[in-house]
């Protein structure tokens, strides 16, 4: 199976140990991982705030980079999301039926960290080793645009070590959200401080989610408040101590 | 008690306010925090339990879909279908297509009975025509009967919800409230109490009214049957107690055939008051005859005001199957916390986001700045019951505003600083080359903001994002640097 990478232009920029950790597991589990270097961001801020017509030329370059591949993981329900949800929207918008077809070709190969161990490929013990007491946000995107289910949270109850439990009204929305979280800052942050009184109820010590932009905005709120409270994607936590383990 | 005119909003002449300049207000409110954060998680709750009996709840969402699609498809047929059966059962017909012609009919149709009062059965198409404003110039007072309706009504404020539009008032507010306008002498704030007072000021009400006005949760095209589905009784009354009846309804609350009901019985009282059936199910077919209860003369104003247009538009059309149940807007994290009147528009919420700016037009700043409201978190569209896919209907119409902007070419709207910027970055991802310059940029031109290992404050716009979250520095390698350096 040849397994490409999509970073993302988020994780790509800002938090490059989660492409780090990504690549770490897929090549544990003896995977060859590719990186396309020409690979940029997926339009997904475009296309959500309105500029979905400047998100065409994007849309387009990342059909034509990824479809050599059997498979597409990216470390961001968010990002997988546009790809599988929205791209069609965006090829009947640039009334391109080639783009369509190929569009609907590619979608089902691209898959989110979670869902490609998971589901596609049936692994949900990766080996990692890490004891610390950890709650886990399952994002609106992995959630219910991907329905990723359980996949993360199989995955985490096979850490060694580690000390899950369960946040209160996981399902609701952390309240990033794109844009809005700028363009409605404070509708944004009220929503953050629930979300944050329910990760402090669980006396965790990390916060992890299967992606960075959501987690960049509760763990931005968290530091603000000095709560003590790191949020750490996903990814990395399946990357970690394993060579320990070994 | 006079009825006072509500506060303008988007279905009224003029401007009104953005999204986030209305919801910095509300959020403010704590009582109105509590109350909705309280009510929201409960019937949240109690609709999940009563989705769950039913195991083919999911079968049933995708019959009333395509029950729904069908009809919007051959609208056209279905309602001549619906004038005809109407017809062939002694009511009368009418076609309004906008608000004020809606209302000249329902007006006219007063007037022509003499009626200086109509007695009034909660109805969002009413609120949206402005028929009570419109009845009040011409003389006429409307008086609403649902408890809430008249809560708000009484106090001229608009409505927050739309099943519980007083949500946002708490029963001291209420008692101080009745004692004011309805001209009781002593009241506790015991519900029980309050809502007897409404029921012997509105009886005298039922009891003379010689016109009643409802609006309608369907209307069966096969046999001319409308119906009203309700919990308080005061539908019943006002469909049945006054000589004259007028229904004004939306073009989009027809379904085809009376066993359709099947579905949509089942769909609509869990997903609104989370019930297995509501209290009052009412249904009428054209005029009661001699001897029966009800209504001796029977109108039925078709109303499109801006529907034919979302009929119009591929994507944005699915809003027309909603069935108004209100289940989107008490899942939604957004709506919870600024509650309707954020909104501005008789139709909160996430549905209210979508529909609003289509019924009125898109290129009005109020209305423009709706399907902004959300985070695209997706709940809306896991609830609603007829699986109108709200965050696809949103995205799309963010699309329709911005084209609008920019296709409507004013230097301004170019020069539109978010427009500017987005140009800007799309202009970089199409190309490796800026790309990497630009994270190189972005790792250089934060510097003046960072401190301490962290950005605490952003110039302009962003100043949002840092308002109550810290900002992690540009790491000094990017992952693509990484890779290079290990793999290249
Ligand atoms: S959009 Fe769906 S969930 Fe919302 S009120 Fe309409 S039918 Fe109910």
């Amino acid at each position: 199976m040849r397994v490409a990478l999509f970073i993302t232009c988020f994780n790509d920029t800002l938090f490059p140990e989660t492409g780090r950790a990504t690549v770490e597991v897929l090549e544990r589990l003896g995977h060859e991982v590719a990186f396309p270097e020409a690979q940029t961001c997926c339009g997904q801020m475009h296309f959500n705030t309105g500029y979905q017509r400047e998100a065409i030329p994007l849309v387009r370059r990342f059909v034509e980079i990824f479809e050599p591949y059997d498979a597409v993981v990216a470390p961001s329900g968010s990002c997988v999301g546009m790809v599988r949800d929205l791209y069609p929207m965006a090829a009947d918008l640039a009334e391109d039926p080639d783009l369509a077809r190929r569009v609907d070709e590619l979608a089902p190969k691209v898959f989110e960290l979670s869902e490609f161990l998971a589901k596609r490929l049936g692994v949900t013990d990766v080996g990692a080793y890490y004891p610390h007491r950890v709650t886990y946000h399952p994002t609106c995107h992995s959630l219910r645009m991907l329905k990723v289910g359980e996949a993360p949270l199989e995955l985490l109850r096979n850490v060694r070590g580690i000390d899950l439990v369960p946040l209160g009204e996981a399902e609701q929305c952390c309240g990033f959200g794109g844009t809005f979280a700028v363009k409605n800052a404070e509708t944004s942050a009220a929503m953050l401080g629930d979300k944050i009184r329910r990760v402090l109820d669980t006396e965790a010590e990390v916060c992890a989610a299967g992606d960075n932009s959501c987690l960049m905005h509760i763990g931005g709120g968290l530091r603000r408040l000095q709560a003590g409270v790191e949020t750490v994607h996903l990814a990395e936590i399946l990357a970690s101590g394993a060579s320990e383990e070994r | 008690m006079t009825p006072r005119t509500k506060p303008p909003d988007a279905f009224s002449p003029g401007e009104t306010p953005t999204f986030e300049v209305s919801a910095r207000e509300s959020l403010r409110d704590s009582q109105l925090r509590r109350n909705l954060g309280k009510a929201t998680q409960t019937i949240r709750r109690k609709r999940a339990v009563a989705v769950e009996e039913l195991p083919d709840w999911e079968e049933l969402r995708e019959a009333g879909r395509a029950l729904k699609e069908r009809t919007l498809r051959h609208l056209d047929t279905y309602l001549l279908q619906l004038e005809e059966s109407v017809t062939r059962a002694g009511g009368v017909v009418h076609w309004a297509r906008d608000a004020d012609e809606a209302n000249r009919i329902v007006a006219g149709i007063a007037k022509e009975k003499g009626a200086d009062e109509v007695v009034k059965v909660k109805s969002i198409a009413t609120d949206e025509t402005k028929l009570n404003e419109h009845l009040e110039s011409e003389g006429i007072h409307a008086f609403e009967t649902d408890l809430a309706e008249l809560i708000i009504q009484l106090a001229g404020e608009n409505s927050s919800h739309i099943l519980v539009p007083a949500i946002h008032k708490n029963r001291a507010e209420i008692r101080e409230l009745f004692l004011r306008e309805l001209d009781v002498e002593d009241l506790s704030d015991e519900p029980k109490d309050l809502t007897n007072a409404a029921r012997l000021y509105l009886r005298k009400k039922f009891l003379n009214a010689k016109v009643g006005v409802s609006g309608a949760n369907f209307a069966v095209a096969e046999t001319g049957t409308i119906s009203v589905v309700e919990s308080e009784g005061n539908g019943r009354m006002c469909t049945t107690l006054p000589p004259v009846l007028v229904t004004l309804m939306g073009i989009e609350k027809i379904i085809p055939r009376w066993r359709d009901f099947e579905v949509f019985m089942q769909l609509l009282p869990r997903s609104s008051t989370a019930e297995r059936m509501n209290p009052y199910t009412s249904f009428w077919t054209g005029v009661s005859g001699e001897a029966g209860d009800g209504p001796q003369e029977f109108h039925l104003v078709l109303l499109d005001n801006g529907r034919t247009d979302v009929l119009a538009d591929e994507i944005g059309r699915q809003t027309l199957n909603c069935i108004r149940c209100s289940a989107c807007l008490n899942v939604c994290p957004v709506y919870e916390r600024t509650g309707g009147h954020a909104y501005n528009s008789v139709y909160p919420g996430p549905i209210g986001a979508i529909l609003t700016p289509q019924l009125v037009g898109i290129g009005k700043p109020g209305p423009d700045s709706l399907p902004y409201a959300s985070s695209l978190c997706g709940a809306c569209y896991q609830v609603c019951p007829v699986k109108i896919n709200i965050p696809e209907v949103l995205v799309h119409l963010r699309g329709r505003v911005v084209r609008h902007k920019q296709d409507g070419g004013t230097l301004r709207q170019r020069l539109d600083p978010e427009n500017v910027a987005m140009q800007a970055m799309a202009k970089t991802f199409s190309d490796p080359k800026l790309y990497e310059n630009a994270q190189g940029l972005a790792r250089v031109g934060q510097w003046p903001f960072a401190r301490g290992g962290k950005i605490g404050s952003l110039p302009g716009r962003l100043a949002g994002w840092t308002a109550v979250r810290d900002l992690k520095p540009v790491p000094k390698q990017s992952f693509r640097e990484w890779w290079k350096e290990e793999r290249g």
